[in-house]
């Protein structure tokens, strides 16, 4: 069409809070040039996008999880007398080349469902249409027009008529059939932790993951956001403190299933969605003591921390007094685990960040808080971060978790004393439902990891064993020292 | 565990050790296994490697096509390299084995190809 190209785009009603977020992190992953409009109310489900190209409005359908589909619109009217008429103008405007492909109509409404038959109705009153357009072709057509009608967000309260009425060429669909595949319903191995598919791409797309880049996961569990980051091509690396997790030999979190096949694996999951390539590795670890040489840059850091009952914070001990509960001789070995404050972990978290991320590298993580502590000054802040988005989703027990973007902005900087997010630590004591559970469970897979360590052939060091170990590689240490 | 993430990792934050780099490696068990080849992520990881660490790695495994030095600017084109590091840093794995810090000697043991690079309570 001649003139200023405007596109629609119809988003999904699930997860309203990120769609503006993800697709401004498209826009920026694509170096599109273009206005992000804001409509009000952030619930409205389409958009209109003014000054862009129909190739750059495909880049953006080629990775978006809340869009349903874009259209290029061609006409528009806010009552049926006024949207044909609209039409019917623009009809000699029409390029000539449609008259000579086929094309099929989509009908789309939102706020209001109707039956085919009402569909067909809709349809035939585009007739007109013919001198224009070529034949019909529902199986494989040259072009697809989209007629949308729009009946308003009340459900409550939907209008006879439509607000708006729509008519243009359809361009694309958005990216969720990529729910389906990489759904936990069918995935080789999963736990209680793995994240909800939608959300790990949304994530994918906030930490802008693409092609030849290199993504870390520092809490990486069963790997979810480890298939999100080379969905898109990245190459992925995980760390996470719990062995038993990387190497599949926890409890199976599926109802039905008592023990996990030998074959289940973060691995085979990747090899599942024909992700090998750009798997690299898992190696078990401690955010809290990470071993990671200090000059290594990644191209984004995206995860979900540890929190709540399902999995406590942890940390390795310190233990200056030298007790120990397990040690090995050949140091495999499970290390008492410690509480990890919130606020410490998310200090640490973007300091991590900071040290570890490219300029421009984003760092994107979940952040819990109950509903009673929420407010917009609560996040965590870096001097060399800049915070991009914040999105929140409300979970069941009057709790939220919000996804944090961050994006690099200096190679140094400081924490942003932040009083609000001290005080929730301080505040979380008083929060204690979870409290009396979390340390059961980590008791009860303390004693599992000793367990498992014995089966495995492991003998365990008593405390005198454990004192020579030591003063043997004191020893070496101050020889070492002296050479 | 691949050779690229070896390069990545340190024990330096084990108290007490200073630079904790580049780990012993030792090998009990290895794989080949093939990977597509991706001129642009090997280049893109050229910057990160530390050539010294790369080097040893190459010939504990008997990757014996790997040179002495290695600079960045010339290798970036030079596809027949590019190809051989590829082998080096993604192909090969290290199924069972250790990891060794060159300071205290502690061992890091590798089982089933995943690095367990945990501390004790006494060490952080
Ligand atoms: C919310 S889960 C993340 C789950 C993951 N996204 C998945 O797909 O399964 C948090 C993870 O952090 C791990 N974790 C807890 N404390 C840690 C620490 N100090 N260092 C590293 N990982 C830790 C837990 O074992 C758990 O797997």
């Amino acid at each position: 069409m001649a003139g200023i190209k405007k596109y629609l785009l119809l988003f999904a009603q699930d997860f309203v809070e990120f769609r503006y977020p993800e697709i401004e992190s498209l826009i920026k992953l694509f170096k599109i040039n273009v206005e992000v409009p804001k409509p009000t109310p952030i619930e409205r489900p389409y958009w209109i996008l003014e000054n862009v190209e129909e190739s750059e409005v495909r880049q953006i359908a080629s990775r978006s999880v809340s869009l349903k589909f874009v259209a290029e619109i061609w006409s528009s009217g806010t009552s049926y007398d006024e949207f044909h008429g609209n039409v019917k103008k623009l009809m000699p405007l029409i390029d000539k080349k449609y008259k000579n492909e086929s094309f099929k109509f989509m009908v789309e409404t939102y706020n209001k469902h109707i039956k085919l038959k009402q569909r067909i109705e809709k349809i035939e009153t585009m007739n007109y249409l013919d001198s224009v357009l070529g034949t019909i072709d529902l199986k494989n057509p040259d072009n697809t027009f989209v007629y949308f009608e729009y009946y308003g967000i009340d459900d409550l309260n939907v209008p006879v008529h439509p607000e708006h009425i729509y008519f243009g060429r359809y361009i694309a669909d958005g990216q969720r059939d990529l729910f389906n595949k990489i759904s936990l319903k069918t995935r080789k191995f999963i736990g209680n932790t793995s994240m909800d598919p939608q959300l790990s791409i949304l994530m994918a797309n906030q930490g802008l993951c693409s092609q030849n880049d290199l993504m870390f996961d520092p809490f990486c569990g069963t790997g979810s956001m480890l298939i999100a980051g080379a969905l898109f091509g990245s190459y992925v690396i995980g760390m996470d403190i719990d062995y038993l997790t990387l190497h599949a030999k926890t409890k199976p979190s599926r109802a039905l299933q008592k023990v996990r096949a030998a074959d289940e694996s973060i691995r085979a999951n990747m090899e599942q969605y024909n992700l090998q390539n750009l798997y690299l590795d898992v190696f078990v670890g401690d955010f809290a003591n990470y071993p990671l040489k200090g000059n290594l840059k990644f191209d984004s850091i995206i995860c979900d921390p540890p929190y709540g009952v399902r999995e406590g914070l942890l940390k390795v001990e310190k233990k200056e007094g030298r007790k120990f509960t397990a040690m090995t001789e050949d140091a495999v070995h499970y290390p008492s685990l410690s509480d990890y404050k919130m606020t410490n972990l998310f200090h640490d978290l973007l300091n991590f960040s900071v040290k570890h991320l490219k300029i421009d590298g984003r760092l994107v993580c979940w952040f819990p808080i109950p509903d009673k502590f929420y407010d917009d000054t609560i996040f965590p802040q870096h001097s060399a971060l800049k915070l991009i988005s914040t999105s929140r989703q409300q979970l069941i027990g009057d709790t939220s978790r919000i996804l944090l973007t961050y994006e690099k902005i200096a190679e140094t900087g400081e924490l942003v004393k932040n009083d609000a997010l001290e005080n929730v630590d301080f505040r979380m004591k008083y929060f204690t439902q979870y409290d009396k559970e979390r340390k059961e469970t980590r008791h009860k897979n303390h004693q599992k990891n000793l367990e498992e360590a014995e089966k495995r052939g492991i003998k365990l060091m008593n405390k005198t064993e454990w004192k020579k170990y030591v003063n043997k590689k004191r020893q070496a240490e101050a020889m070492d020292k002296d050479s | 565990m691949k050779l690229i993430t070896y390069n990545f990792l340190t024990s330096k934050c084990i108290r007490g050790v200073k630079v904790g780099y580049p780990l012993k490696l030792n090998v009990v068990e290895k794989k080949v296994e093939q990977q597509n080849f991706n001129p642009e992520f090997v280049q893109r990881m050229l910057p990160r490697l530390e050539w010294s660490a790369i080097k040893s790695a190459a010939d504990i495994v008997g990757c014996a096509e790997i040179p002495e030095n290695m600079n960045v600017e010339t290798s970036l084109h030079d596809t027949d390299f590019l190809q051989k590091l590829h082998h080096l840093l993604l192909e090969i794995e290290i199924v069972n084995g250790s990891l060794i810090c060159p300071e205290t000697g502690r061992v890091f043991p590798i089982t089933n190809g995943i690095p367990n690079m945990l501390l004790n309570e006494d060490e952080v």
